[in-house]
């Protein structure tokens, strides 16, 4: 489709270790359209990091190995591209944003020069024009131009982030991958950091993958959703769809697990049990151990994607297709 | 992640690390061998090491003297295995001293920090402004040469660099939460760093103490070369290479073989060093 | 009734390179028996100071804290070790807060064996039972820390803060590194432990959605003062300080319909170093005049709920 800016399909990841096979992905399809923000939901170790490192091509060498699929950014398989071919590309028409702006840092070096830097690595432009446009970025992230030449324990770790997210956009990226952006920060200053993301989106009009484990965020942020449970898309459909009508056990779970402040419950209703070991995943599928609704079927067969509304896709024989 | 339901012994899991590092085996198998002969060197032994017989004064190797005859006659073989009794227990024992006092200061400087902590690393800064194989040879040569006083020189001069080690490590364990918790449940501050610290913060020490046994045996074959240590003739690597000076050139083979028995030994415990580093982390664990 | 636990106008001052760091700056609270006291705030707001200084783990510059009644500012070191069996915490980092070189029952039983007048078997019968009421199988008891996930390491924790049957327990962020689902069980957990044993709760967070589950009143702090205090339903309905009405809204709700409008507030935290003597949150406070350079005082808007700002009836 020519409005998919990129589209995952069927992607396998798996890390070998010495004496383990950690399954991290497993069979994941999904597609962000052009301008579209999609949030990847999902706890510790269900694989929302590998997916990002997958589409940026900088999964850990030599233990994560790839095992099918194919991911197309503009009709073009990535995962097929040289590293040369693939430079072109990382930082350039699709950037990423980590969890921790203190290690995205160098922090011998001028916040503005590691700007500078980014620009004049992916355009040929002279080192003048590279540090204006530097300076015009961190304006645009809201940190006045005089600090340009600060080092980065200068910054406050809400700046630090913003400095971040000036160095992932300074080459007008079409797709920005995010990976926990606030989840270091204090909540008034996510709250700041999650605007100015939003209004920067809207003006350049970036795609975004957010990754998070805050629901909250993606009702806020996000046009689409797909959670993730033990490396695999357990349901996705669009923001209203997942949020009037979770389908899927564990994304009911989810929200039973969360504190509310509008609630007046006493008690959470937690999913029970933990997270499946990733090198020992359960036969059939892979939540039916935890599941409130779970059949004998379950632990045997493995679900198939079941369409439940157009766009909305669960992945539970329980669910009904073509139900609203 | 599974369950093991038993304790196992900590041993045992050093040991399944340890397993996988080719190196680090070979080197422990070597150094195990070398204790065994340094043990059992009087059963080994062909010859007692002092007998001497003019004839055979610089004989090369022959059935009955497998290395040859040095030029007293005596078996170059049995001087060699009877020598490591007195190199590797100048290396261990040294370490011993050095390691024991090293955790001590270093922990109770690190723990305490302040003043205490000043203090202990100013002495250590003066004491490491004397160069250490200088500070052991001045006091091998004011005690007298002797095995013993060699080993106290050694083991007294190799203290800073494990105090130093297990300061640092004592520091950053020092801000662990679990610290505070053992605080809050009421226990003693020596409980605290005999129960909390230390066992956590000797991981990098082991590697050094493995380290410094090799490092030992070199300083004391060097103290022992330069006659302060071991006296003949009682045999000791060092010194064995000492009396093989006089004939290097007409014999190079008889201070060859007790070089090679020092290097196999100091490169024995560094590989093992260097692999029980990676055993001993359990956070490095698969 | 004498409150359970009783703070005067604490204060804890570290010496810094710029001056004097004021974590703590004269926080008053009491304490009911069986009672919770939500703290929270942001990072560096002083809320984890004020839980440990509490529980003298760092000595208080000044003030006075009492206990049953008792003070308890400046304890011998018996009467400390008498504190602390009644008197326990559980920490944020279920990772750092364990020993990585003793078992789970090595850890359980430690508190057990430093108090001691118990045989060994009697202690190992104990700490099962412990492992128990936390909700951990029998089967872990010889495992290493590091084996263990996150949500079985803080019930560790948990299990090591009970073993002395204490009356009170300070919580510093005990659920902020766990995934949701996993913060759930152990948030249902601490409330099962509460209702079955009597206990009270400091219960230190910068998570308000966690805090409204849990407490009973709720302390919201900045820069090492009490911005407001109320019982936390009041609290939430009728958020009165400008920044509680800015940290409210600023929590991400997983709620598509009704979106809350968000109080966005500029700039980042001042500094606790040397504060001036005005309100510390003039900086950053949309509705900051010229009164605030005064310093602010806890006043009572309605009965039970107290609110550190000048201003606050206007902005109502």
């Amino acid at each position: 489709m020519a409005d998919n800016l990129l589209e995952i399909r069927n992607l396998a990841v798996e890390y070998h270790t010495d004496d383990a096979q950690i399954y991290a992905v497993n069979n994941i399809n999904l597609t962000v359209r052009q301008g579209e923000t999609i949030g990847i939901v999902g706890e510790t170790g269900a694989g929302k990091t590998t997916i990002a490192k997958s589409i940026m091509r900088i999964l850990p060498n030599p233990q994560a190995k790839l095992i099918s699929g194919e991911i197309f950014y503009r009709d073009e398989n990535i995962l097929k591209l040289s590293e040369k071919e693939m430079r072109r590309i990382r930082g350039n028409k699709i950037a990423m944003i980590f969890q921790d702006p203190m290690t995205a840092l160098n922090p011998i070096e001028k916040v503005g020069f590691q700007i500078a830097e980014t620009i004049k690595l992916h355009n040929k432009i002279s080192s003048v024009e590279a540090e204006k446009r530097a300076c015009d970025m961190l304006e645009m992230v809201g940190i006045p131009m005089e600090r340009f030449s600060e080092y980065p324990h200068q910054f406050s770790g809400g700046m630090k982030q913003r400095v971040v997210i000036a160095m992932a956009l300074a080459c007008n990226p079409e797709l920005l991958l995010a990976d926990e952006p606030t989840t270091a920060l204090d909540v008034t200053i996510q709250a700041q950091v999650l605007d100015m993301m939003r209004s920067l989106k809207e003006k350049l009009n970036t795609s975004v993958v957010l990754i998070t484990h805050d629901l909250g965020i993606v009702a806020d942020f996000c046009d689409t959703v797909a959670v993730t449970y033990a490396g695999e898309i357990v349901e996705r459909g669009t923001v209203e769809q997942l949020f009037d009508n979770p389908s899927h056990p564990y994304t009911l779970g989810l929200f039973g697990s969360l504190p509310r402040l509008d609630s007046t419950e006493r008690r959470l209703k937690p999913v029970r049990g933990l997270m499946p070991d990733p090198t020992n995943l359960p036969s059939g599928c892979r939540f039916h151990d935890r599941c409130p609704d779970a059949t004998d079927k379950c632990a045997e067969v493995a679900p198939e994607d079941v369409e439940v509304a157009p766009g909305h896709i669960v992945k539970c024989i329980n669910a009904v297709g073509g139900a609203v | 992640m599974k369950i093991k339901s038993r304790k196992k012994s900590r041993l045992h899991e050093i040991w399944q690390q340890l397993k996988k590092n080719r190196l680090a085996v070979v080197a422990l198998f070597i150094i195990i061998l070398l204790i065994l002969v340094a043990l059992f060197a009087s059963f080994i032994a062909p010859y007692p090491y002092s007998q001497q017989n003019a004839k055979l004064s610089n004989a090369p190797p022959s059935a009955e003297h497998l290395l040859g005859n040095d030029k007293l006659g005596r078996d170059i073989l049995s001087r060699l295995i009877y020598g490591s009794q007195q190199s590797l227990s100048m290396g261990v024992i040294a370490v011993a001293i050095a390691a024991t006092l090293g955790i001590l200061l270093g922990a109770v400087a690190g723990y305490f920090g302040g003043w205490v902590d000043s203090l202990c690393m100013r002495l250590l800064d003066i004491y490491q402004a004397i160069p250490m194989f200088l500070l052991s040879v001045a006091l091998a040569a004011i005690m007298g040469p002797s095995l013993r006083n060699a080993i106290i020189a050694l083991g007294i001069g190799t203290v800073p660099g494990f105090a130093r080690i297990m300061r640092a490590s004592v520091l950053t364990v020092r801000e662990k939460e679990y610290i505070e918790a053992a605080r809050a449940i009421n226990a003693g501050n020596g409980r605290i760093i005999v129960k909390h610290i230390i066992p956590n913060a000797i991981g990098p020490l082991i590697v050094q103490i493995t380290m410094g046994i090799g490092g030992c045996v070199l300083a004391g074959s060097a103290l022992s070369f330069i006659g302060l240590g071991v006296q003949p003739p009682i045999p000791e690597w060092g010194a064995l290479i000492s009396d093989a000076r006089s004939v290097m050139r007409q014999y190079p083979t008889q201070a060859l073989y007790p070089g090679i028995c020092v290097m196999v030994s100091v490169l024995a415990c560094n590989l093992l060093g260097d692999g029980l580093r990676d055993a001993l982390d359990p956070r490095l664990k698969n | 009734m004498t409150p359970l636990l009783e703070v005067r106008d604490l204060k804890k001052y570290f010496q810094n390179k710029g001056g004097m760091l004021h974590a703590v700056d004269g926080v008053n609270f009491k304490l009911e028996a069986g009672q919770t006291l939500g703290v929270v705030g942001e990072s560096g707001c002083g809320k984890t100071t004020l839980g440990r200084t509490v529980l003298h783990l760092t000595e208080p510059t000044s003030g006075q804290i009492l206990f049953e009644g008792k003070d308890i500012t400046n304890p011998s070191k018996q009467e400390l070790r008498r504190l602390r069996e009644q008197m326990q915490i559980i920490f944020q980092d279920p990772f750092s807060s364990l020993n990585p070189r003793m078992t789970v029952s090595e850890a359980i039983m430690e508190p057990l064996l430093l108090r001691g007048g118990m045989k060994k078997a009697e202690m190992l019968d104990e700490t099962r039972k412990l492992m128990e009421t936390v909700g951990l199988a029998e089967r872990f008891e010889n495992t290493y820390p590091h084996e263990l996930d996150g949500g079985r390491r803080q019930r560790i924790g948990i299990a090591r803060a009970l073993s002395l049957k204490p009356k009170f327990i300070v919580c510093d962020e005990p659920v902020s590194a766990l995934d949701v689902s996993i913060q759930a069980q152990i948030i249902n957990l601490m409330l099962d432990l509460q209702e079955e044993m009597g206990l009270s709760y400091i219960f230190v967070t910068h998570d308000l959605s966690v805090v409204k589950y849990i407490s009973n009143v709720i302390m919201v702090m900045y820069l090492g003062q009490v911005v407001e205090m109320a019982p936390a339903d009041d609290l939430f309905s009728n958020t009165s300080h400008p920044y509680s009405k800015a940290l409210l809204s600023s929590i991400p709700v997983p709620d598509i319909h009704n979106k809350k409008e968000r109080i966005l507030l500029h700039g980042e935290i001042t500094s606790p170093v040397n504060p001036k003597p005005g309100c510390r949150f003039l900086a950053r406070c949309p509705y900051a005049a010229e009164e605030c350079n005064r310093p602010q005082t806890l006043e009572e808007c309605s009965p039970g709920h107290f609110v550190a700002c000048c201003k606050y009836t206007e902005i109502k």
